[in-house]
């Protein structure tokens, strides 16, 4: 299991290298267009070859893990950060009247519920249809993400209520709950603390997913805008089957995009195995 | 038990005797020529047809009085032998052939052209074919002189009036059950419709025309047109020979169709269609002043226009396969194209050199305004047109080198109709326009300056600059006279006046591609649509 990871973790740290450095290293600018070698194979001047408007794959293919490693984290971060925020809206207190329980918690599961079940990509092709036009291409890439990071929040935020409904039988929450602690006091001081595994697996899943809604808006032609790369507009030509015959290396950003989300997997089944749950949950007086 | 059985058999018994009854049907498709079109035809009605699924089943089944020979671009006789013209426009006189019948075997006659006519000029009817037929003076008269003898008199001057007719399928009387299926007078009917699967038209027994050998026409039995919403799929059937006509071909599936079936895939050069960008004229909330001033200055769009180089967008984008542009009508149209007209020059430095007499300022790669202004522009287009979306990069590319920067907006399609038509919240916009009419008439909306169409600045209560009132006066001008000569000065002065400035740039005419197996006899494809199926009685399959 370790040298899985290990792996996994020299791989990420190879594509996060290249995404960081591989605009240095790139032969030509992204949005150079040979116009005389377009749709040029693989070899000589272009190892990738080039796409339509002949421009050299490779360093699209660098540019484009720049935009989608270092963007994709940061929405998941945001999505994650805004779950646990209002993570603690949904633990019980006790009222005036003497009861217990949470004034927001069907509100907030309500809410979840409608998020989880609205149409994103829709949403998303008609708020980008609202950006104002003049909108550059960076700064439209950084808005279609920091979009996506906002509407994101209900997935993690379904899970940590879950979470957060098994810690309202532990003995410890009792304790607190006991000592007078505020619902906020409870969570910076142990419900955060106890959200961090799953806040942290949360983080790896979303990525992914970040990388994919990204490529999907790109397949539809509303991602990020050209002339700027990003992996889902580089997996566009893989909807032509006769271009991917002709030119394997198409499929280049797709193999890396596997590679990165097998890695990111990896990377989870290290860490929150069973056994140092069932020993965290121990040592903290959680019900096992 | 038993009786479940008999229930059973019950049950089944229509089915096996559909089976039977369908079976020698399928014995006859050998005849049977197939392709597809992208979605379900909405009617079957030809006076209420309003986009193109259904005028392709029109295009097979209408009986017309006279037909455009799409090669020749003569007026030839169908279901009228002979017809007179008067010599104002005014009106005209068609004479029947004597014994026509509709595919249901009842009998055509003046009468029932004088009800069709009434019927598409009813304003209950609302029919899209009835407003081509209204005139400046409302409806025409419209007489039965004797069973073969109708005539149409209009109070003024009809332009194109003989041509118009080609337009008008003959319906049958209504029966006291209205058929859900119509019978038409035209080579095919429509013989079965299974919703999201096909259409099959089948050959029309009593179609009047014969080859010389005195063989009824047509040649096929019948037509299936299948539904195909997938071009990639229609494309694929078509390699496989599942389907034998691809009418519209995509330029990046050229080279696949001609490695797999040398010779099936094929051009008949420029099209009727074009590509095209204009900038926005209107005044607008959004649109910053200064902007639309460079808009506004013909200098400026020459310049754009200038330093566009089409040749590549013809080589990169429509990988060879469409022409530079040479003004708003393609050279395909032969009778109207104004042949004094050249293809649009590529010359950067004359452009730069324009911008700089205009007071443009380049600073370190940039171009600036006279008053400061960094020259830049957003370029909306829409999503899903592959030639489409690799030509604002290219643009993007060549404007680049003279210091504009152009941001590209990629729009799915109903929101950059509500931005060019409604909300007039956009700076230039990238398009194309495929024509289906040869007919310069076909456009009055786009260049008449009230015209909802008038892309730069639709709607104008009274015309902004002295050239576009020019035009409007060429447009009533030829809108109002029967004579093609003089239709033909106004509308070559039209296009003189548009290449001069330039409200919409053209960039390019993508050719017309299409896919055709080997086996099809007969067709004489034209640019014109309906491409292929203007003369459908004379396809055979061999």
């Amino acid at each position: 299991m370790k040298t899985v990871r290990g792996m996994a973790v020299v791989i990420l740290i190879a594509v996060a290298a290249m995404a960081l450095f591989g605009p240095a290293l790139a032969p030509f600018p992204y949005d150079r267009q040979f116009r005389d070698a377009t749709s040029a194979p693989p070899g000589g001047r272009f190892p990738l070859g080039t796409d339509a408007l002949g421009r050299d794959r490779l360093s699209r293919l660098f540019y484009a893990s720049r935009t989608s490693i270092v963007l994709a984290p940061a929405a998941a971060a945001i999505s994650v950060a805004l779950a646990l925020l209002i993570a603690p809206l949904s633990l019980s207190r006790v009222s005036q009247a003497g009861r217990m329980g949470s004034p927001f918690r069907a509100a907030i599961s309500m809410i979840t519920t409608v998020c989880l079940a609205l149409p994103w990509i829709f949403l998303f092709i008609i708020l980008r249809a609202e950006l104002p036009l003049d909108t550059g291409p960076a700064a439209s890439v950084l808005i279609t993400f920091a979009l996506m990071g906002v509407a994101g929040w209900a997935w993690p935020a379904r899970v940590f209520s879950a979470s957060i409904g098994q810690m309202e039988r532990s003995g410890w929450m009792l304790h607190a709950r006991a000592t007078g602690m505020g619902p906020w006091r409870i969570a910076l001081v142990h419900g955060w603390p106890q959200l961090r595994a799953v806040a942290i697996a949360q983080f790896r899943i979303l990525v992914p997913a970040y990388i994919l809604a990204e490529a999907s808006l790109g397949l539809l032609g509303l991602g990020v805008a050209e002339p700027l790369p990003s992996w889902g507009n580089l997996l566009r030509d893989l909807q032509h089957p006769d271009l991917v015959r002709a030119n394997p290396a198409i499929a280049a950003p797709l193999i890396l995009l596997v590679i990165v989300m097998i890695c990111l997997e990896a990377l989870q089944i290290g860490q929150s195995g069973p056994e140092t749950g069932a020993a965290r949950a121990k040592a903290m007086g959680e019900p096992v | 038990m038993r009786k479940a059985v008999v229930t059973l058999a019950a049950a089944l018994a229509p089915i096996l005797l559909v089976g039977c009854r369908t079976a020698p049907k399928s014995g006859t498709t050998g005849n049977e020529l197939r392709f597809s079109i992208a979605g379900d035809p909405k009617t079957f009605d030809p006076l209420q047809i309003s986009e193109s699924h259904s005028e392709t089943v029109r295009d097979l089944t209408a009986g017309v009085l006279v037909r455009v020979n799409r090669v020749t671009d003569a007026l030839e006789p169908e279901l009228a032998e002979s017809w007179k013209l008067s010599e104002d426009g005014r009106s005209i006189a068609f004479h029947l052939r004597a014994g026509l019948k509709f595919s249901n075997n009842s009998p055509l006659d003046a009468n029932d052209v004088a009800r069709t006519l009434n019927r598409a000029l009813d304003p209950k009817e609302a029919s899209p074919v009835g407003d081509a037929f209204q005139s400046s003076a409302g409806k025409p008269s419209v007489t039965v002189t004797s069973p073969l003898d109708v005539s149409i008199v209009y109070a003024v001057p009809k332009p194109g009036l003989d041509r118009l007719f080609e337009t008008l399928p003959i319906t049958p009387r209504p029966g006291p059950t209205p058929a859900k299926l119509p019978a038409s007078a035209g080579p095919f009917f429509v013989s079965e419709y299974r919703p999201g699967e096909y259409v099959r038209v089948a050959r029309n027994p009593n179609y009047w025309k014969r080859d010389s050998s005195g063989h009824r026409l047509p040649y096929l039995d019948s037509i299936r047109i299948d539904i195909q919403q997938n071009h990639d799929i229609e494309l694929e059937r078509f390699l496989r020979g599942e389907i034998q006509v691809v009418e519209k071909l995509e330029p990046a599936a050229w080279d696949r169709v001609e490695k797999a079936k040398p010779g099936a895939a094929r051009t008949l050069g420029p099209s009727l269609d074009s590509e095209f960008m204009w900038f926005n004229q209107a005044p607008s909330r959004t649109l910053p002043e200064w902007k639309r001033k460079w808009f506004m200055s013909a200098a400026f769009r020459h310049a754009i226009s200038l330093a566009i180089n089409r040749d590549d967008i013809a080589r990169v984008a429509f990988y060879g396969h469409a022409h530079p542009a040479a003004g708003p009508v393609s050279p395909a149209n032969r009778f109207w194209f104004n042949a004094s007209l050249d293809a649009l020059r590529y010359d950067p430095t004359t452009a730069a050199k324009a911008l700089a007499d205009e007071g443009f300022v380049l600073r370190n790669g940039a171009l600036y305004d006279k008053d400061g202004h960094a020259v830049e522009f957003s370029l909306i287009t829409n999503a899903g047109n592959a030639a489409r979306e690799n030509t604002a990069p290219l643009i993007q590319t060549d404007l680049g080198k003279i210091g504009i920067k152009v941001n590209i907006v990629t729009l799915d399609f109903s929101s950059l109709i509500d931005r060019i038509a409604r909300t007039l919240d956009y700076e230039a916009a990238l398009q194309g326009f495929n024509n289906v009419e040869i007919d310069p008439l076909d456009d009055l909306n786009v260049w008449l300056s009230s015209g909802a169409q008038h892309a730069w600045w639709p709607n104008q209560k009274s015309p902004s600059t002295p050239w576009e009132a020019r035009i409007d006066e060429l447009e009533k001008e030829q809108a109002s006279t029967g004579s093609r000569e003089i239709r033909r000065k106004a509308v070559d002065e039209l296009q003189r006046i548009v290449v001069e400035q330039e409200p919409i740039v053209y960039l390019v005419n993508p050719d017309y591609l299409y896919a055709m197996s080997a086996n099809v006899k007969g067709a004489q494809p034209s640019v014109a649509p309906p491409h292929i199926w203007w003369n459908v009685e004379w396809l055979k399959l061999e």
